[in-house]
């Protein structure tokens, strides 16, 4: 698309023309982005609920709020990506030998815009928001070690995802692919704004990722409860903090490419360009520098989660605790070593594509050890299959089929024959669908109870997880056969009609995951309309060993009355053994918090500013939103922030509250988790 | 609940502070990420140093002078800064305190000062970012630096105030604190660069 001249010299390069009018489809999708913001926001004036929203949430510093906006985020980012990715398969079933509905040029926005979304605004916000929940409560902590910074992260986050739903509306996006590989991604090859749309946004979501991992790193080891040595700790805190280790060092490197694209856009330097004695192995270096770790950064946490599942669903502890922790560790040191396969094809020695090959592999040895404590934890358990566990079984073995597509693609030899192929795509999807996607949504079938005081209907879980892994088999199988017979990828037609069946296949599957998701938005909304009898206020479903279990469901704002101590690994079930969970304490203090505070929402709208004005060359806005974030965070700091205090008498009354509750559920067993007789007081420890 | 105190504020155990081990704490980790921001500039500037492009290089614009007078003003302003500490530490006088951050501030002042003159006397020899992969490697690597500065300049501006609104509470004093850090952080960089840019350039 061309940049016209603009209308007026304030709007920099923004013109009416912006507006996608030549695509049916993108209007359409422009129409829908606008049409759902403008009903999202006359529906909560309807309800009046503006104030309510930024008193009790936007502005709020809690890490529980805050994880469920950031899982908010997650999921409309997931809608989006979703739908994209099935208007590409349709595109591409439909496009044998004709041109299909949908042009090229857009296809490559789809597929940059599908990537960009899933990694930076779908898979972190998600991963972010359950640690941010789930963490503090496991480790017995009151907060994370900076709430207010919390606040800022998530602030940022979603300026960045604004951003790239912005460039729904005023198009184009980049077509550069996730990875923004320059030189392509440079002024001469791709000269509209769709790639600073690109930059900016995935600059924003990377300045909020350091700050989150420099924040959980801190809270976890810091604030952990008496006791909880780190060897006590429940495997998903781990794994949260290897994640974190791995943020604070992967994302700077992302930082530094994204900056110097740009001043080479903008500026017209030379980092990455082909003349002026620039250097594009520069770029792809620094990219998958943070790339590679970036894999496991969106990997590990759901690793956390699928060995609290295994772990309470089979009633046992976890098997080889260990080994696990030490495999987690070496995962993460692993991923700093490998970034180098990600361009086996691009010139260097073979010496060296040996080396990393090697490496890439050996990541299958510490992975593999957590696949077999997972399946021995399960032996000889009183294992139980409610949804949260199906997923976890799904991804196993579906996990499994991609670790070993990975090691065939880790021989240089067999990379260069298959790594432009669809048979990379279907690798990757392998990997990343089943060990990052279908761990998220275990997590939140899993904590939504603890989270909103209710349980998630059943049947629609379930369906939901069959559409899911049905549809990823039949969307995903077929890609690599069709990679096996040659069929590029990021290609928008195809001109061989015997690929036509399996594509028609993969298509099928798409249809199937878009219903997947479909099922889960009314598994959702079914079970809000039945939470009476879905309630679970004691907080304890699931029969739980770690931490976050011990209070009620929801957790009150300063989740729990009394730091409590630790004594052994599965702290709460030690407590339920030795018959000292749900014990009132001696007497209550008066607690401590933090107040609410603006400055996250004020400097999430300053960045935004800045971000759309940099990216339409709008210098006043840009220049408005940086001075501004500066002079905002100079001001804040002048301005006291007294704590709250929650008296002694008001804490009283809310755990009362809680232990009436207690005191009228009957302990319910683990076959009847899901009766409407299980309030959330376990059998298990009772 | 980790209770230690810091060494930076508190003389003995026993002194009535509130923790400060999660804010330092943080501050240390916010300060690997930056240097490994700082790593990787430093690791695209010694892949790029060489790709000249037919422009300047690195002998014919780069000047050893100015370079140490550079590295000497801001060494002696840690040293200032150093002093600073002590003051606030050891509870001296809050004008000496005071003192002490403007000659810092000062000293940054003049810092800045210097780079800009050098950078602008790179620019009439031709040497701009726009030439060669050296020069925008050079442009990117030694001004992420002097944003540092700058952004130290404001800060101290900033704590300046805070300790004349506010005095000597628990809040101006981790500031403080983290504010040393970072300007003996950005010293230290700046050691990095005068050693690997300027030295080994001029060789």
């Amino acid at each position: 698309m061309g940049i016209e001249a603009s209308v007026s010299p304030w709007l920099g390069k923004l013109s009416l023309s912006a507006l996608p009018t030549d695509s049916v489809v993108a209007m359409g999708a422009a129409l829908i982005a606008v049409l759902g913001a403008l009903g999202m926001a006359g529906y909560i004036t309807w309800k009046g609920k503006w104030r309510y929203l930024w008193r009790e949430w936007f502005t709020s510093v809690d890490h529980k709020r805050i994880g469920i906006m950031y899982v908010v985020l997650a999921l409309v980012m997931l809608a989006r990506a979703v739908i994209e990715a099935l208007v590409m398969r349709l595109q591409q079933a439909d496009a044998v030998n004709q041109s299909g509905f949908i042009s090229a040029e857009h296809f490559g926005q789809l597929f940059s815009t599908h990537g960009s979304i899933m990694i930076f605004f779908m898979a972190m916000p998600f991963l972010t928001g359950i640690i941010n929940y789930v963490m503090p409560l496991q480790i017995g902590a009151r907060d994370v070690s900076f709430p207010t910074l919390n606040s800022i992260s998530l602030a940022l986050t979603a300026a960045g995802a604004a951003l790239v739903m912005i460039s729904l509306i005023l198009a184009p996006f980049s077509t550069g692919g996730w990875s923004g590989y320059a030189p392509f991604t440079e002024l001469s090859f791709s000269p509209g704004v769709g790639v600073d749309y690109w930059i900016w946004a995935v600059t924003l979501g990377s300045i909020g990722s350091t700050l989150t991992g420099i924040n959980f790193a801190v809270t976890l080891y810091k604030q952990r409860a008496p006791g909880m040595d780190l060897m006590r700790m429940p495997l998903f805190c781990w794994t949260a903090l290897c994640t974190s280790i791995l943020m604070i060092f992967a994302m700077p490197a992302l930082t530094v490419a994204t900056a110097l694209l740009a001043l080479d856009r903008y500026l017209g330097m030379h980092f990455f360009t082909n003349d002026g004695g620039g250097n594009m192995m520069l770029y792809a270096n620094l990219f998958w520098l943070f790339g590679h770790p970036e894999v496991y950064i969106v990997v590990l946490p759901s690793f956390g989660v699928f060995s609290e599942l295994f772990s309470t669903f089979s009633a046992k502890q976890l098997y080889g605790y260990t080994s696990l922790v030490i495999a987690t560790l070496t995962i993460a040191v692993l991923s700093f070593t490998v970034w180098l396969h990600h361009f086996f094809t691009m010139g260097q020695s073979a010496h060296i594509n040996a080396v990393f090959g090697i490496a890439t592999m050996l990541i299958g040895i510490p992975t593999g050890v957590k696949i077999y404590d997972w399946i021995f934890t399960m032996f000889r358990g009183q294992v139980r299959f409610p949804t949260p566990l199906l997923w976890g079984l799904a991804f196993l073995v579906t996990f499994v089929i991609g670790g070993l597509t990975g090691i065939l693609l880790a021989i240089p030899p067999v990379d260069f024959l298959v790594h432009n192929t669809t048979f990379l795509v279907a690798h990757f999807h392998n990997m990343l669908i089943p060990g990052t996607l279908f761990g998220m949504i275990a997590a939140y079938q899993f904590w939504f109870p603890k989270a909103f005081g209710f349980r998630l209907e059943e049947r629609w879980g379930k369906l939901a997880f069959g559409c899911w892994v049905v549809g990823f088999y039949l969307a995903f199988m077929p890609l690599y056969v069709l990679g096996l017979e040659g069929m590029p990828r990021r290609s928008a037609q195809v001109f061989d009609p015997s690929l036509r069946p399996w594509l028609l296949v993969a298509a099928g599957g798409a249809v199937l995951i878009t219903l997947g998701l479909a099922a889960l938005v009314l598994q959702l909304a079914v079970s809000i309309r039945h939470r009476d009898r879905n309630r679970v206020p004691v907080g304890d479903p699931w029969d739980g060993r770690s931490l976050e279990w011990a209070c009620s469901a929801p957790p009150p704002e300063y989740n729990f009355a009394r730091i409590p101590q630790v004594d052994a690994r599965d702290a709460f079930w030690a407590m339920k053994q030795s018959g000292t969970a749900y014990m009132p304490p001696p007497r209550y203090d008066a607690i401590a918090l933090p107040q609410s505070s603006a400055i996250g929402p004020v400097l999430g709208g300053l960045a935004l500013a800045a971000a759309f004005g940099l990216v339409w060359h709008i210098w006043w806005m840009a220049g408005l939103g940086v001075l501004g974030s500066i002079g905002a965070v100079i001001v804040w700091t002048f301005v006291p922030r007294p704590e709250r205090t929650l008296s002694a008498e008001q804490v009283a009354r809310t755990e009362a509250r809680w232990y009436a509750a207690i005191a009228e559920a009957t302990p319910a067993s683990r076959d009847a988790e899901h009766a409407t007789s299980n309030r959330g007081l376990a059998q298990g420890g009772a | 609940m980790n209770g230690r105190i810091h060494p930076g504020i508190n003389l003995r155990a026993g002194d009535q502070q509130p923790t400060t081990e999660g804010v330092m704490f943080g501050f240390w980790v916010f300060m690997m990420s930056d240097a490994v921001l700082f790593a990787l500039l430093f690791a695209v500037y010694a892949s790029l140093s060489g790709n000249t492009a037919d422009g300047p290089d690195a002998r014919q614009v780069f000047k050893l002078a100015p370079a140490a007078l550079e590295t000497g003003t801001l060494l002696l302003s840690s040293f200032t800064f150093g002093l600073a500490s002590l003051a606030m530490k050891y509870r001296q006088s809050m004008a000496w305190l005071q003192g002490m951050l403007a000659a810092t501030l000062g000293l940054g002042v003049i810092f800045l000062g210097l780079e800009i003159h050098d950078f602008m006397d790179m620019a009439r020899q031709g040497a701009l970012p726009q030439v060669s992969g050296f020069l925008s490697a050079f442009f990117a690597l030694v001004p992420t630096h002097f944003l540092h500065v700058a952004f130290g300049c404001v800060w101290i501006v900033v704590v300046m105030l805070q300790l004349r609104v506010f005095g000597l509470t628990h809040t101006t004093r981790t500031r403080l604190l983290r504010l040393g850090l970072f300007w003996h952080f950005l010293d230290i960089v700046w050691v990095m660069l005068f050693s690997f840019v300027f030295l080994r350039g001029l060789l």
